[in-house]
């Protein structure tokens, strides 16, 4: 009796075991496949030797690690953190008063507003650049308008600048910033900010202590939305820089198309895989991984 | 009830989101007004005209790059929307060894730059002799839309009623069927949406496509890279608000056939 029912569970443990793998095996071999062991490819060919005609030699090195401290890269490096930081810090500064607002709109417009935000997506975001560039460079729409009316006597350069670059990363992450803090800010319970004021606290106090606190795990998985994808963003720096501002992204992408220095590009992007890691591991700590999607 | 206790917006906040949607559509009102321009320059505005609305049928290599681009979309997220369906029903029915190693996996190309996928697929791509063609572009793709395809379902299977399922079974029903007839169309909604993100995400990618894609599988956003340091062909801008009216067309359609079908539940 006891033995023919260790039998059936077994049996249906074996069961079982068929459907997960049914279910579950062609996902998990597919980001392996595709995903863990291309990573797993790229840091290791970034300790491995150049070869001759722009394949990879197999012999290890650190040379490719070492060439990341020559100041030349170490200035891209440099900057391209701190333009992702600046795009995040004002992406931050935009959309907080904006997703803070729009947590007040009653509930059946806030969901149109939502889908106005993601509507953009739809035309292809190196259009919506482009169209920005109609707009703001030397003989775009601006420029042309202020001459006309005889409020300068030559145009002003805003393309192709260091600051182009910035407006574009900020135009083109900003609503990864809006959908996270707008999550964070419709859960907030309206109970607690009232119960700050009966207990005496003014609005500022009520802000940072109550409702800034409560509001940090849409914060950061904004940040985090906008921080990575500026750091890899090349296309971005190509089209509002011009030839003017080189980054991380377009070095990593000129390493790897146009020199050929796979090796080198690898490392460079270790850089990137790094900051990733460590910037999930961080966030796990605040918020739900599901958030961020 | 919540809702009653908040005091209305004050002006000042109607303006501020008004500036921030400008800041948003300028450059879509830009491109949509130049795709009606008898000038190519995009610089002055001369007259109105369809002509670039004919022009955008008549070259073949846009609209080769087109189809390319809905054809990569679809098929990209139909594989995604099976593995990810699949995998989330696993995920939630059954503990299993490394079921926190997937969920790991998950998260990755969600968080890290498309610029690494991009690089990592063309690597072993190439490691492993598969030329780059129109199946390099679908399994990058389905990499980085499988992910959301299984958060969106996942948020929805979690307020989901086991016992539904459970009472298929004990009707007789068996595990292929009860997927089939029972949790599959239950979890529908939730695969839509995700489906939409997957085209979504798919028809806008520039980073990943550009470093897996063959020499004669240009999609649209490669073809637009290529042009966008200089100017964009005015057949560009005119496809480009088409396919911004066919979404708001196809959302209304959506809101209104679906607002109809809520009336006929509630009735």
């Amino acid at each position: 009796m006891a033995k023919s029912l260790a039998n059936a569970k077994s049996r249906r443990n074996n069961q079982n075991n068929k459907v997960i793998a049914a279910l579950v095996g062609p996902l998990s071999f597919w980001l392996v496949l595709f995903l863990a062991l291309p990573l797993i490819y790229v840091v290791l060919i970034s300790f491995m030797n150049k070869g001759t005609y722009g394949g990879i030699d197999w012999t290890f090195t650190l040379k490719n690690y070492i060439d990341l401290w020559n100041p030349s890269y170490g200035k891209v490096i440099w900057k391209s953190i701190a333009l992702a930081f600046n795009t995040s810090l004002i992406c931050l500064l935009i959309s907080y008063p904006f997703s803070f607002i729009l947590s007040w709109v009653q509930e059946k417009y806030r969901g149109f507003l939502i889908l106005l935000i993601m509507l953009p997506f739809w035309i292809n975001e190196l259009i919506r650049l482009n169209g920005w560039s109609n707009i703001l460079r030397d003989s775009g729409i601006i420029n042309r308008f202020l001459l006309e009316l005889g409020i300068i006597d030559s145009p002003i350069t805003m393309m192709y600048t260091d600051g182009a670059t910035l407006f574009g990363m900020v135009y083109a992450f900003f609503p990864f910033m809006v959908l996270p803090l707008n999550t964070s800010l419709s859960k907030l319970d309206v109970t607690l900010i009232e119960a700050s004021y009966d207990l005496g606290a003014s609005k500022l106090h009520t802000f940072f202590r109550v409702i800034l606190p409560l509001t940090y795990p849409g914060i950061f998985a904004g940040t985090i939305q906008v921080f990575i994808p500026s750091l890899g963003a090349f296309y971005i720096a190509d089209v509002m820089g011009g030839g003017n501002s080189t980054l991380l992204g377009n070095l990593i992408k000129d390493q790897f198309l146009t020199a050929r220095n796979w090796p080198g590009g690898a490392a460079f992007s270790v850089i990137l895989i790094i900051f990733t890691l460590i910037m999930m591991k961080l966030y796990s700590k605040v918020g739900d991984l599901d958030d961020l999607a | 009830m919540k809702r009653k206790q908040k005091k209305p917006l004050g002006p000042l906040s109607y303006v501020y989101l008004a500036l921030v949607y400008l800041f948003l559509y300028l450059p879509i009102f830009m491109v949509i007004a130049y795709s009606f321009n008898t000038n190519d320059n995009n610089l002055v505005f001369e007259g109105f005209t369809l002509k670039w609305y004919g022009e955008m049928f008549r070259d073949d290599s846009l609209m080769a790059s087109f189809w390319l681009t809905i054809k990569l979309a679809l098929v990209s997220t139909i594989i995604s929307v099976v593995l990810g369906t699949l995998a989330t029903i696993g995920m939630h029915r059954y503990e299993f060894k490394l079921k926190k190693t997937l969920d790991g996996m998950l998260y990755i190309p969600i968080v890290i730059p498309e610029l690494v996928i991009g690089i990592a697929s063309l690597a072993t791509f190439t490691f492993m002799n598969i030329s780059m063609s129109f199946w390099t572009l679908v399994i990058a793709h389905v990499t980085f839309c499988v992910p959301f395809i299984v958060i969106t379902l996942r948020a929805r299977i979690a307020d989901f009623d086991k016992s539904i399922e459970e009472a298929a079974m004990d009707l007789g029903a068996n595990q292929l069927h009860t997927l089939k007839r029972v949790t599959i169309p239950m979890l529908m909604p939730g695969i839509i949406s995700g489906a939409l993100l997957s085209i979504t995400l798919s028809l806008d990618d520039v980073i990943i496509s550009y470093f897996v894609t063959g020499a004669g599988e240009m999609t649209l956003p490669i073809k637009v890279y290529g042009m966008a340091r200089g100017k964009i062909a005015t057949e560009v801008y005119a496809l480009s608000s088409s396919m911004i009216l066919c979404t708001i067309l196809g959302y209304l359609v959506f809101i209104f056939a679906s607002g109809k079908r809520n009336k006929k539940t509630v009735s």
